[in-house]
């Protein structure tokens, strides 16, 4: 296991109080495994991403650990993390279109920065180069400004730029979204190329395009408020989800094109809770149609079937009884 | 280019509201030069009268008048100044080193100082808490206000500093050391007048944007590849110098108007203290002389900073050359 | 404050450059109000715009900057209404000249007209608030439509207003101001406050130009266009609500900026002619020697006063980009 989160929880200290955006997730990545992350617009997919690289401001590392290659990875120290950054751990961001400085010219920027981190530029120039060239952009945008590229090359520029010194663990944030259908699939295809070629070891990718994470993701990682929903191999996910709100999610998808852009406006009525003070029990309470007396109380995270794990009090009910979330599955189809 | 016409017209414009000056006033500068003179005689009076209108050119039509004014600019010719029957040139020259002694290091080094003061504040909190109160009350100060208040504390409490003029009046003026000593010495509180206010505004204007940059995505992105502290402070500060060289442009025209209240408090002898003899003595050559001055000045200082910027910010520069963003 | 003077424009709105608006303009609110949704998650950014209101209200009153500056600005509003009535004596009343200041004098009397300064200045604060709004309108009111017209239409009428903007920037206020006043000689405070509004405007124009584009951009924009609706509609009903945060904040700087030119006016002078304002009371006491007579009390208080009104407008302006910019406010 290369990528272990134990009951990690990351909070926004506001004004108002905190929020609650990561509250105790645990799950595992193992080496050369693309791990989709999915879920509803604020439910902390960013957090969560953003948290095992930098935590920022507000950001608050309020318990739990990671492990990567068997090390602790300090998340809460920033100072500590500094050395893994880039090195071990990175990250295209969310805002990867204007994470470029537009007054620098792309290859002395990255001169900059690889310089400050210890690392010979013109070491690296020559890979440097070759992977400008595998993610399809002329060796010349090197000695261009961020302003002078489309917004989907600044993209794969920054994904070069993020992965340069094979990091062990990549968080992909958002990185298809923004792009029209063709480039998704090219930049997914460009994730497994990284995989393969052993630029990073394993991959976490944060998109709402569920159409992409089946191509490419070996799992996938559903979130809800907060917390995990479900966590299994895609297929699994797909063809057999066990948590009322990855049905929901997923029945609430054109058939074609498995897009879940717009999924809380037209598929699943109401609206996560606040995560500033969220309910006890189950999140999805208010919204799932199953919900039952039991809800009231936490569900757990548990693993119902061989690597599949649920957080659902009636999917854990069904696992008793024979072929029950076989059944709970048509039910809900 | 566009900015090449934007200075034509606002020279054009700039000319042609100066050249009114002498026509918009009220009463005739002929007369008011005549009445000067005790004159008794009216044919006398009537004589005069001719010549001087000849000598001033207001006898010829006004289109004429205009176009003559115009080729007096391309000459440097602004004629005679009523009140010191000179050339308007010739008083203009001898006052103008005072103003650039003054305007040029404090615009310079309030922008410098201001920049790197402002943006140390942005990132050390302590500092943060005594620069930007000093900074707010120079800014927030009125011109007049500061001069007084350093002419009252360091002139007349401390009698560190003259509280007025230039030089002291008993050394000729020339390149003695007397004279170059007594002239620093005159010029410290002028200077820092104008200093201040400028210095109080940069820095805070540098300190926002410098937060602004440390927030920006790059920053962010920077920060999360672990990119050193002062590596994203170096682009913080960089990227937040150009618009401050933009503010500079802007500023310039307010600058100019708080040097010439600071000359009018210290009777300090640059074009601000002659406009203010100008006003008072109603010489209106000398005013459109020095009033041109000016304006070609602050045009230079324009189009020097525009040229600054084009040439430090590559996304002017792109757009100069006529490529794509 | 953000007033984006930049050619291309890479922020939304930068954050200052100072002596054209001098406390520099935080980014203002209007990243937030129109993705509310990054910080608040999409389901809850409903709720939020709901309680925008209760949520400005809440902010305010918490935010320490905004209700000092308030606060001072309140205290001096009071006076500039009431202050001739609050006035211990009447303006030109005549005691003995060049008294220090005392319990009955708070800021002595002149020399050598034997005034009393603290009356004086309690009239000065009026008019040199009148002039300062007067201001503040009148340049607001231009720069908006120039800013507002050129970023919106764009095209020629864009190119055409930015060249005005351009000329009337590099063209000294001061010294048009001294060419216009020896014309007219008569002048009236309504006159000084227009001129400054006429001179002062070019910033407004540039950063609300910025700001017009990047809302133009905007997605709700495009959606009011979708539907069919007029340009005007959409101004009216989408942008200026957007804006409103923004306008309010460029309100207070001018209103700051204008007071301080008048100042400078009026010292030399220039001010109205039935006035007596803070920079007249300055321009005064340095015609009648008080520098060297030592009359302190005739130039330092009232100087004092009027930069105490701009930076408490100043830090007023601080006080309310946090309020309005969810972004800038501290923890
Ligand atoms: N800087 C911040 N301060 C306070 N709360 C924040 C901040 N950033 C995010 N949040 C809150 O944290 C929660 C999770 O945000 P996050 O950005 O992780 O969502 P996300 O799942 O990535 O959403 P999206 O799909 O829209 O990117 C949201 O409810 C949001 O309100
Ligand atoms: S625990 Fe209850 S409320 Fe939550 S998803 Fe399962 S059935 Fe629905
Ligand atoms: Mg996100």
């Amino acid at each position: 296991m290369s990528v272990r989160v134990e009951d990690l929880k990351i909070y926004y200290t506001t004004l108002r109080g905190e929020v609650k955006a990561v509250d105790g997730v645990t799950f595992s990545i193992g080496d050369g495994e693309i791990m989709g992350l999915a879920g509803e617009s604020g439910c902390g997919k960013s957090t969560l991403g953003n948290g095992l690289v930098f935590l920022e401001g507000r950001m608050r590392h309020a318990g739990g650990h990671v492990q990567l290659d068997g090390q602790p990875l300090p998340i809460g120290d920033s100072r500590a993390m500094e050395a893994f950054r880039l090195r071990q751990v990175s990250i295209i961001p969310q805002y990867a279109m204007s994470a470029l400085n537009p007054t620098r010219k792309i290859g002395r920027m990255t001169a900059d920065l690889l310089k400050s981190r210890g690392v010979d530029y013109r070491k690296v120039l020559e890979e440097f180069k070759r992977r400008v060239r595998l993610v399809g952009l002329p060796e010349d945008v090197l000695d261009r400004y961020p302003f002078e590229l489309s917004g989907g090359m600044r993209q794969r520029a920054t994904m070069v730029i993020s992965t340069l010194l094979n990091p062990s663990l990549l968080i992909g944030d958002e990185v298809t979204s923004a792009l029209d259908v063709s480039t998704q699939r090219a930049v997914g295809e460009m994730l497994m190329e990284f995989r393969d070629r052993g630029y990073v070891k394993s991959t976490v990718v944060i998109t709402h395009d569920l159409s992409i994470l089946a191509q490419i993701a070996d799992s996938i990682l559903v979130m809800y408020a907060g917390k995990l929903a479900e966590k299994a191999g895609t297929a699994t996910i797909v063809n057999n989800p066990l948590h009322p709100y990855t049905q929901q999610l997923l029945a609430s998808l054109p058939e074609v094109g498995l897009r879940y852009d717009e999924a809380p406006l037209l598929g699943i009525p109401g609206r996560p809770p606040s995560l500033l003070d969220p309910p006890k029990g189950c999140r999805f309470r208010e919204r799932c149609p199953f919900a039952f007396d039991k809800c009231v109380e936490e569900p757990p995270f548990v693993e119902l079937r061989p690597g599949h794990e649920v957080a659902c009090w009636k999917a854990l009910q069904e696992a008793q009884v024979p072929g029950g979330p076989m059944v709970a599955q048509e039910a809900a189809r | 280019m566009k900015k090449v016409v934007t200075y034509l017209v606002a020279f054009f414009v700039a000319t042609t509201v100066d050249w009114g000056i002498p026509h918009l006033m009220p009463g005739n500068p002929v007369e008011i030069y005549l009445s000067r003179f005790n004159i008794s005689s009216n044919t006398q009076y009537v004589a005069l009268q001719k010549t001087i209108s000849e000598s001033f050119g207001v006898n010829v039509p006004l289109w004429q008048q205009y176009l003559d004014f115009w080729k007096g600019v391309l000459h440097w010719n602004f004629g005679i100044s009523f009140y010191e029957t000179a050339p308007v040139t010739h008083i203009i020259a001898q006052a103008i080193p005072y103003t650039l002694a003054l305007l040029v290091p404090a615009i310079l080094l309030s922008y410098f100082l201001g920049n790197r003061i402002g943006a140390m504040a942005a990132r050390r909190k302590v500092l943060d808490n005594v620069v930007l109160p000093i900074g707010y009350v120079f800014q927030a100060a009125p011109y007049a206000w500061l001069a007084l208040l350093l002419a009252y504390v360091f002139a007349v409490r401390l009698r560190w500093f003259p509280p007025s003029l230039g030089s002291n009046p008993g050394i000729a003026v020339g390149w003695s050391w007397s004279f170059i000593l007594s002239a620093l010495h005159h010029w410290v509180l002028p200077f820092l007048s104008v200093f201040l206010v400028s210095f109080g505004g940069w820095s805070i204007g540098m300190r926002n944007l410098v937060i602004y940059e440390l927030e920006t995505d790059y920053a962010r992105y920077l920060r999360s590849l672990g990119a050193s502290q002062r590596l994203v402070r170096r682009y913080a500060y960089r990227n937040a110098v150009l618009p401050q060289l933009s503010g500079l442009a802007l500023a310039l025209g307010v600058v100019v108007g708080g040097n010439i209240v600071t000359e009018v408090v210290f009777q300090y002898p640059g074009l601000g203290h002659l406009i203010f003899l100008a006003i008072t003595n109603e010489d209106y050559f000398l005013l459109q002389g020095i009033f041109m001055f000016i304006i070609i000045g602050v045009l230079l200082a324009n189009f020097v900073i525009d040229i600054a910027y084009v040439v430090i910010d590559p996304r002017t520069r792109l757009s100069m050359t006529g490529a794509t963003a | 404050m953000s007033v984006n003077i930049e050619p291309s424009g890479h922020k939304s709105l930068a954050t200052g450059s100072p002596a054209a608006s001098p406390a520099g303009l935080g980014q203002p609110s209007l990243a937030e109000a129109g993705a509310g949704g990054t910080v608040a998650g999409g389901g809850v950014a409903a709720a939020f715009a709901g309680r925008r209101r209760w949520e400005f209200m809440h902010f305010a009153l918490r935010n320490k900057k905004l209700m000092i500056g308030a606060g001072i600005e309140a205290v001096f509003v009071f006076v500039a209404i009431f202050g001739p009535l609050i006035a211990p004596y009447g303006v030109t009343k005549t005691f003995p000249p060049g008294l220090h200041p005392s319990l009955h004098h708070l800021f002595g009397t002149n020399a050598p007209f034997g005034q009393d300064v603290f009356s004086q200045a309690l009239t000065g604060v009026r008019d040199s608030y009148m002039v300062g709004a007067l201001g503040a309108v009148f340049a607001g009111v231009v720069g908006l439509a120039v800013g507002f017209a050129a970023g919106w239409r764009g095209g020629w009428l864009d190119e055409l207003l930015q060249l005005l903007t351009n000329v009337v920037i590099t063209l000294p206020q001061l010294v048009l101001m001294i060419v216009l006043s020896a014309y007219q000689t008569n002048r009236s405070t309504l006159f000084e406050g227009v001129f400054i509004g006429v001179t002062g405007w070019p910033w407004v124009a540039r950063a609300v130009r910025a700001q017009t584009f990047t809302l133009k951009a905007r997605d709700f924009v495009d959606l009011a266009k979708l539907s069919g609706r007029r340009a005007s509609s959409i101004v009216v009903k989408d942008i200026a609500p957007n804006m409103a945060s923004y306008i309010f904040l460029v309100f207070v700087l001018l209103f700051a900026s204008s007071m301080l030119v008048a100042v400078n006016f009026d010292f030399l002078g220039l001010g109205p002619s039935n006035s007596y304002s803070i920079g007249d009371m300055m321009n005064y006491a340095s015609q009648w020697s008080a520098l060297q007579l030592g009359v302190w009390w005739w130039f330092i208080p009232p100087g004092a006063a009027m930069t105490l009104m701009v930076v408490a407008l100043y830090i007023t302006n601080v006080g309310l980009d946090e309020v309005f910019n969810p972004k800038l406010r501290q923890q």
